[in-house]
């Protein structure tokens, strides 16, 4: 029988099934975060039940860290207790824990790849819905409940029915300045929010195989957005070469084997999928999202359309934007570079590219995120740091930061942020902020010129 | 886990779509390293405005409904997949949240404590919305054993499904790791043939 790239990987996990139930899936990989964890520790706690496989959990501090100095203690009390409890949880269990302030702490979808923890093949879960990122390397991937946390921690394993299988594909050449955040926003705002809800998908077609790991990576992210539970793309010679020699990553002769067992992993030919979108490069677009969840998105040389539905204009109410309107000249005051889904070296590479030489418009405030402390030491040794500072952004430290507000880095009240994250939820960058999606060059050029401008007319 | 097995009750209708975790819980709430009290800040900034004021045009706030179903727009539960969500509806007093689509992880979260998601038809959903909205003291059933939910005194009635698995762990008030610790012989003799695992990092 043909299979697909997530049969093969699914298959060869499956430990058992329950008879008209779901089945029992090996879980290779189990990272954690401060925020999802602790409850699942203490279950196991109260129950008696030892963690079965310590070695197979990588811990970090990413979503409610601090993003200016690091080497303080915490003020916010919660804050801090919160990181003191998953310390204190990985010590007790021998789990290996990228603390703050460590050199390899970074949020657990940067840290995790750039490490060589994500390989091919591999069943990788997170209490974080954006797990979804690891699928850029073959790997299925994805976000799980905290009641799950704590049957991963008791089991190495989960509970699951197989999803059904989605295939996007995506073929032609992608114009100049469509990122590969461009083209996910893209295939949101075509198919919608729900449209993987129930499948796992995959992402093929020459767009994807000619993108880098990273830009596979911000794709991947974004599959939760559209539904999906995760989303993969094919490991190719792209995959192999960013993984070797990453500090976790297989050597010699071990990597030699494991890319053997890689190159058998691409889907069959012909093997059939459940669902499938095709799209063409060439109607890719620089976008931008106008309303509260990432399926509201246009080009960003389009107007708002004019739907006649109660959810749509709640939605358009709350950002304070007009049916039929366009976002060109929008003043924007904040600009956020950062989240899961584009703080790779990659995406500050092509920010400081637009923005040497020139500087940020007076009324902006630009945050600069990195996603890992490699990352950020990347950008220095890289020299983008210096372009950043000459043009007045501010470069902070790792972690998820203005994603989710859930630390010190909080979006006023009904002020915009054009943002490289993932979602433009109500209030998800603070209180009554307004967020627009959009790739590191539109937020880039969105910082320098203090408002929405259309990129395509410097592009062409 | 608390058993599941029918349950009737008036019913709140909260009648928007793609209703996301971050509304249903705010990220600044999840610093807590326990369960409790994520009830208090269920729908907050939809409860309350920024600066505390009640904002008595949310549906919770109205006393005119009251109960411990939640009928609520398609496509519910998108987003983050924290169980701070689950918990939150729950510790507000919830048991059943009714809608005619719920993303993935959300569904299985509430599975996990407890709380039953009903998905049911577009009409359906439709016909419970203008019924709560004409009568707000209508009366919800569910029977999670026969699978159906009906309107009371009215011959509205749509059966729905839900994993078998889970179902019986509803009815039981299992949960998933008594079923996962009882397979560790399983799990230990695929570990050992696995070829393709990578076990250190």
């Amino acid at each position: 029988m043909k299979k697909t790239l997530f049969d093969k990987v699914w298959d060869a996990h499956v430990v058992d099934a329950i008879e008209n139930g779901p089945q029992i899936l090996y879980i290779d990989k189990h990272l954690i975060h401060e925020v999802t964890s602790p409850q699942a520790f203490n279950e196991l706690e109260d129950r008696n039940i030892p963690i079965f496989r310590p070695d197979q959990i990588v811990a970090t501090a990413d979503h409610n860290t601090p993003t200016l100095n690091q080497h303080l203690p915490i003020q916010d009390t919660l804050s801090r207790h919160q990181l003191e409890q998953l310390s204190k949880n990985c010590t007790k269990n021998g789990i290996t824990l990228f603390e703050l302030g460590h050199k390899y702490n970074g949020i657990v979808h940067v840290m995790a790849p750039e490490l060589g923890i994500t390989q091919p093949g591999m069943t990788i879960v997170c209490g974080d819905s954006h797990t979804s990122t690891h699928g850029a390397f073959g790997t299925i991937a994805f976000g799980i409940g905290t009641s799950q946390v704590a049957q991963v921690f008791a089991s190495q394993c989960l509970l699951l029915t197989k999803p059904k299988s989605l295939r996007v594909t995506v073929n032609g050449k992608l114009k100049p300045g469509v990122l590969p955040k461009d083209v996910i926003l893209y295939i949101i705002s075509k198919i919608g929010t729900n449209a993987g809800t129930g499948y796992f998908c995959e992402y093929a077609g020459d767009v994807f195989e000619n993108m880098s790991m990273e830009g596979r990576m911000t794709v991947c992210n974004m599959s939760i957005e559209m539904g999906a539970r995760g989303g993969m793309i094919a490991p190719d010679q792209t995959t192999f070469d960013y993984v070797k020699e990453r500090e976790f990553a297989p050597k010699g002769d071990d990597f030699d084997k494991k890319v053997a067992y890689w190159k058998t992993l691409p889907t069959d030919d012909g093997a059939v999928f459940d669902k499938e979108y095709n799209f063409d490069a060439a109607d890719i677009e620089p976008m931008v999202t106008y309303g509260t969840n990432p399926g509201m998105g246009i080009k960003i040389s389009e107007n708002i359309p004019a739907l006649d539905d109660a959810s749509f204009e709640k939605s358009l109410k709350y950002m304070d934007f007009k049916k039929g309107e366009s976002l060109i000249n929008k003043p924007i005051n904040y600009v956020f570079i950062g989240s899961c889904t584009n703080s790779r070296i990659e995406d500050f590479r092509i920010a400081a590219q637009y923005i040497k030489g020139k500087h940020k418009a007076p009324n902006v405030t630009a945050w600069l995120v990195p996603g890992s402390k490699l990352v950020e030491s990347q950008i220095i040794e890289e020299g983008l740091k210096d372009i950043f500072l000459e043009a007045g952004f501010e470069l902070r430290q790792p972690g998820c930061s203005a994603c989710l507000a859930m630390n010190d880095d909080k979006i006023p009240q009904n002020e915009y942020c054009v943002s490289t994250s993932n979602r433009n939820f109500e209030g998800r960058q603070g209180q009554g902020a307004r967020t627009i999606l959009a790739s590191p060059l539109v937020a880039a050029a969105t910082a320098v010129e203090g408002k929405i401008i259309d990129i395509t007319k410097q592009l062409n | 886990m608390e058993k599941f097995t029918t349950f009737q009750s008036r019913a709140i209708p909260l009648d928007i779509e793609n209703i996301d975790t971050d509304q249903i819980i705010p990220a600044r709430f999840l610093k807590a390293t326990d369960k409790q009290g994520f009830g208090d800040n269920v729908f907050r900034d939809w409860r309350y405005s920024k600066n505390g004021d009640l904002n008595e045009d949310f549906v919770l706030n109205d006393t005119t409904y009251i109960g411990s179903i939640l009928v609520a727009g398609d496509n519910f539960g998108c987003g983050s997949s924290r169980e701070h969500a689950a918990w939150a509806l729950a510790g507000y007093g919830f048991r059943v949240i009714v809608s005619s689509f719920f993303a993935d992880i959300f569904k299985g979260n509430a599975l996990n404590n407890g709380l039953l998601p009903i998905q049911v038809s577009p009409a359906f959903l439709k016909a419970l919305f203008t019924q709560l909205k004409a009568n707000p003291e209508t009366i919800i059933s569910v029977d999670l054993e026969a699978q159906t939910i009906a309107i009371k005194d009215s011959n509205l009635i749509e059966s729905f499904d839900i994993d078998p698995y889970k179902k019986t762990c509803l009815l039981n008030g299992y949960d998933d790791i008594d079923y996962l610790l009882s397979k560790k012989d399983e799990i230990l003799a695929f570990e050992a043939k696995s070829q393709h695992i990578a076990i250190e990092h």
